[in-house]
């Protein structure tokens, strides 16, 4: 079995680190006359922002899981890269512009904002924090494997790098201009799946383009009860995108709603893009690493095929250039989540605020991911992701759509459906990531997959509770409503308006 | 492990769930007062128990709203049957029995509201097991104006209810007194800011129309050019509408508010900007940033110096924003400045740092107060964190 040099992977990976530091660092050194005031003072663009989203989106679970999955149990895992993009449609259609112009920079923000409790404020906080933490678990994991897979490290040795790496870029204040850096980092991204798979696809074709054949997919288990499991993802990734909790704090730095929503559908666009490549790498692996597909770790199958199909110094050099986009693909998400955990345990969980919270709050977002990554069994990372998922597609998707669209809606309702929904699905996620589960059956099925029964819990326990408590409906509801869902231009003429009479 | 030993976990899992939240609830309860002391101790600690819940809704002043929910606190305070809040016009809460009373207190109450002295009288109900045969009404005055009344009712005369109610009124007008204060320092604020702005206008706006004079004839051009930006920059600072406004908007009224003074010192004065595009939709206090500016460029040209920078930065840190307003100017003496934060500076210097340093503290806590380091001769900075959201900050 050929294995990739060495040297080349580290020397991407070592890159990839350093101008992850070097642009946060010194992206805004550059200093500017007031003359340049237009260019310093610009708004980030639509375009701009949504290839930032997009970078600090495309997580592990994007860059190598789908492909492993795809590979291991063939074309009914497309659902993954079809969920991850089809959130952004949800989020477009019902969330993205009210939530700009609520002006909440994180989740419990806007719980606060629109239903006037500080108790609302801190069940969400926790929230957030859980999901934070699950969804940062997968991304160390799969640091961990892709150091031992290209340099033959010892598995834990990628969890404490990113780790490290992240806590001190953060701590320090070196992700000062984090829009540049989401927006180097999806296109390292693209451009570190999209060279190499061109490459592979024209040795395929030199090969006499031997048929990949998915015919024996069912030799391998994945779950008693396929259908619901991709149910289940179904329902996690269509509503649980709207909740993460790095993506909401990006919608902060857009203008107004309008620009809100093109974002969106410039992320669509963009991350529809990069989900056309990870199959391509599923199904040639299906070709060239059998050997994954029966034991092993499937999520490797992207790392592996260019030294295995090209081989040489080519292979080396393509093998290396993924490496790099992978450890870009760990890097932007895992810091864009832990500044988002850090940013809410400093505001909601720690008493009194200064810089040195935020330091003591980071270490803290990030440490306990890592002993739960170096604790826990490996779950397929782009399944260990879709748990994340399926727990904000139960508690902050409800709270999002009914507070948006809702008028009704009450705090102790909201308190309900969290705890019911969101409470019940971080449970059953963290049975199931435990291990306390194994056997097959339907108790696995439901707890690895509980966004189908959990999302209906929230969203029935939301409106009931409600509806049960009609005396406290927040008393600023309809201003929070009118300012939701009326364009900025608009409500501000309203207010001089208003002013003048 | 079988379906039966999963389904036993879930369920333990769900009960231990259950049982830490109730614990937590528990846990998070205050002590009871009457788990402490002896009976004497405990009734008072009951009344000043009730009394303290009674007291917030009252702070937001006489209302409809604030009288309903305070008025149950009340009753149980006095022990009456009925008892009735009003204001001027009309009764504002009936709480307890015999809502049909209602209609014929303000009727009389017509002496009471007009001399301010408490009242007895007889409700002139025709059924004699009536409850509320008997009423005392006392006045609710805040500074010599009477507000209200309070109405106590009880099946016969009492002494003690007439007493009772007599401080419980008291009591009120103290809260009630509270919430003109807190009204009255809301319109100084208010004020204060409408000051800060008509303090802008006159000798910038001389001096700006002065610079722009001198290029009429040179360089018609940027005589122009600064006329728009001369219009621009009063408009957004005379608007009149919102507390509130965005980095953005603020910083694009700096740049206005630059230009036109670059105007006048020319090359003496040279500025640098750096913004992190994150933090501009951040919302802010109107006209915060402005007064820094403008005090900046005042120490930096103050004096024999012959040129002087200016830097100003917006800065994105996690859930804050971070600006620093520096120069290298003339700088202040420490304890000096302290007088001046302490309002003690007297009245022409540093009016507009302590507004500031004030509306910031009342928006975002005293945790968000201005930071400033000089000395003499070392120039100044100036460091304002801006939280990215605050409840009821909203910009434009």
């Amino acid at each position: 079995m050929s294995t990739p040099d060495h040297m080349a992977s580290w020397v991407a990976v070592a890159l990839v680190v350093l101008a992850t530091v070097l642009v946060g660092g010194f992206g805004l050194r550059i200093s500017r006359t007031t003359s340049d005031f237009y260019v310093a003072s610009r708004t980030v663009r639509p375009r701009l922002n949504a290839a930032a989203i997009s970078g600090e989106y495309l997580s592990a679970a994007s860059f190598l899981g789908v492909a492993g999955l795809v590979l291991v149990h063939g074309p009914d895992m497309l659902w993954y890269p079809v969920g991850y993009t089809a959130g952004y449609l949800v989020l477009l259609v019902f969330v993205a512009a009210p939530l700009r112009r609520s002006g909440a920079y994180t989740l419990p923000d806007f719980a606060e904002g629109r239903l006037e409790s500080r108790q609302v404020r801190r069940l969400v906080s926790a929230l957030v924090v859980g999901a934070g933490w699950l969804y940062l678990v997968p991304q160390l994991q799969g640091a961990g494997l892709t150091l031992k897979i290209l340099t033959g490290a010892p598995g834990w040795l990628g969890d404490v790098l990113v780790a490290t790496v992240v806590a001190a870029a953060v701590a320090a204040g070196g992700m000062r201009s984090i829009t540049f850096v989401q927006v180097f980092q999806y296109w390292l991204k693209l451009t570190a799946l999209l060279v190499p798979a061109l490459f592979l696809v024209l040795a395929w074709q030199g090969d006499g383009r031997p048929r990949v054949s998915f015919d024996d997919q069912l030799t391998v288990f994945r779950a008693d009860h396929p259908l619901y499991a991709t149910y289940g993802l179904i329902v996690a990734t269509f509503l649980g995108t709207m909740g993460l909790p790095h993506v909401v704090v990006r919608f902060y730095t857009s203008p107004n709603g309008r620009d809100a929503r093109r974002t969106t559908v410039a992320v669509l666009a963009l991350v529809g893009l990069f989900y056309l490549l990870p199959p391509i790498y599923g199904a040639l692996g299906r070709l060239y690493t059998p050997e994954l597909r029966y034991g092993g770790d499937a999520d490797a199958a992207v790392l592996l095929l260019p030294a295995r199909v090209i081989g040489g110094l080519g292979g080396d050099f393509l093998g290396a250039l993924i490496a790099g986009g992978a450890f870009a693909a760990f890097l932007s998400t895992a810091s864009g989540l832990t500044m988002a955990v850090a940013g809410v345990i400093t505001q909601d969980v720690l008493p009194s605020r200064g810089v040195r919270h935020f330091r003591l709050a980071t270490v803290l977002a990030i440490a306990v991911p890592l002993a739960g990554s170096l604790l826990v069994s490996r779950v397929p990372v782009a399944d260990a992701v879709g748990m994340a998922f399926a727990v904000s597609a139960s508690s902050f998707c409800p709270l999002l759509v009914l507070g948006i669209w809702w008028r009704r809606l009450t705090p102790p309702g909201a308190v309900a459906g969290l705890l019911l929904g969101g409470g019940s699905a971080l449970l059953a996620v963290a049975i199931t990531v435990s291990g306390a589960v194994r056997p097959p059956g339907w108790p696995h099925a439901l707890l690895a997959w509980p966004a189908v029964w959990s999302v209906p819990v929230g969203f029935l326990a939301m409106i009931l509770v409600s509806l049960a408590t009609p005396g406290r409906i927040p008393p600023g509801t309809n201003a929070a409503m009118t300012r939701f869902h009326l364009p900025e231009a608009l409500s501000s003429a309203r207010a001089a308006a208003g002013r003048e009479r | 492990m079988t379906g039966a030993a999963v389904a036993v976990v879930v369920v333990l899992a769900g009960l231990l769930l259950g049982a830490g939240y109730l614990l937590g609830r528990r846990t998070a309860r205050p002590v009871r007062p009457s788990d402490v002391g002896t009976p004497v101790e405990h009734a008072t600690f009951e009344t000043l128990h009730t009394a303290s819940l009674a007291a917030p809704p009252l702070r937001a002043g006489l209302t409809e709203e604030s009288a309903g929910r305070s008025a149950r606190r009340l009753r149980s305070l006095l022990g009456t049957d009925a008892l009735c809040l009003t204001d001027r016009e009309r009764v504002l809460v009936w709480d307890g029995a015999g809502h049909h009373h209602g209609k014929d207190v303000m009727e009389h109450l017509k002496v009471l509201l007009d001399n301010g002295r408490d009242t007895a009288f007889d409700s002139g109900c025709g059924d004699l097991d009536c409850p509320l045969r008997w009423a005392v009404a006392v006045p609710l005055t805040v500074e010599n104006r009477v507000l209200g009344a309070l109405v106590a009712y009880a099946p016969r005369e009492s002494a003690v209810l007439a007493r009772a109610a007599g401080e419980v009124a008291r009591w009120v007008c103290v809260q009630l007194e509270l919430a003109e204060l807190d009204r009255s320092r809301t319109q100084l604020i208010e004020a204060e800011i409408k000051a800060l702005r008509a303090q802008i206008s006159p000798h910038f706006i001389f001096n700006s129309l002065a610079a722009i004079a001198s290029f009429v004839r040179t360089d018609p051009e940027q005589a122009r050019e600064l006329l728009l930006e001369f219009a621009d920059f009063t408009r957004y600072s005379f608007r009149r509408h919102g507390e509130f406004t965005t980095l953005a908007d603020e910083l694009h009224s700096i740049d206005q508010y630059l230009a036109l003074v670059r105007a006048r010192f020319g090359e003496r004065l040279s500025v640098t900007l750096q913004v992190a595009p994150e933090v501009l939709p951040v919302a802010l206090p109107f006209l915060c940033l402005q007064p820094l500016v403008e005090n900046a460029v005042k120490h930096g040209l103050e004096g024999a110096v012959t040129r002087s920078r200016i830097t100003i930065s917006a800065l994105d840190a996690g859930s804050e924003a971070e600006v620093v307003i520096e120069d290298d100017g003339t700088g202040m003496d420490p304890e000096r400045l302290r007088q001046i934060l302490r309002g003690e500076g007297g009245v022409s210097t540093g009016i507009g740092l302590l507004n500031v340093d004030e509306r910031l503290r009342q928006v975002y806590g005293d945790d968000y107060g201005l930071v400033i380091e000089t000395g003499v001769g070392a120039g100044m900075k100036i460091t304002l964190r801006l939280p990215k959201y605050r409840a009821g900050v909203h910009g434009s």
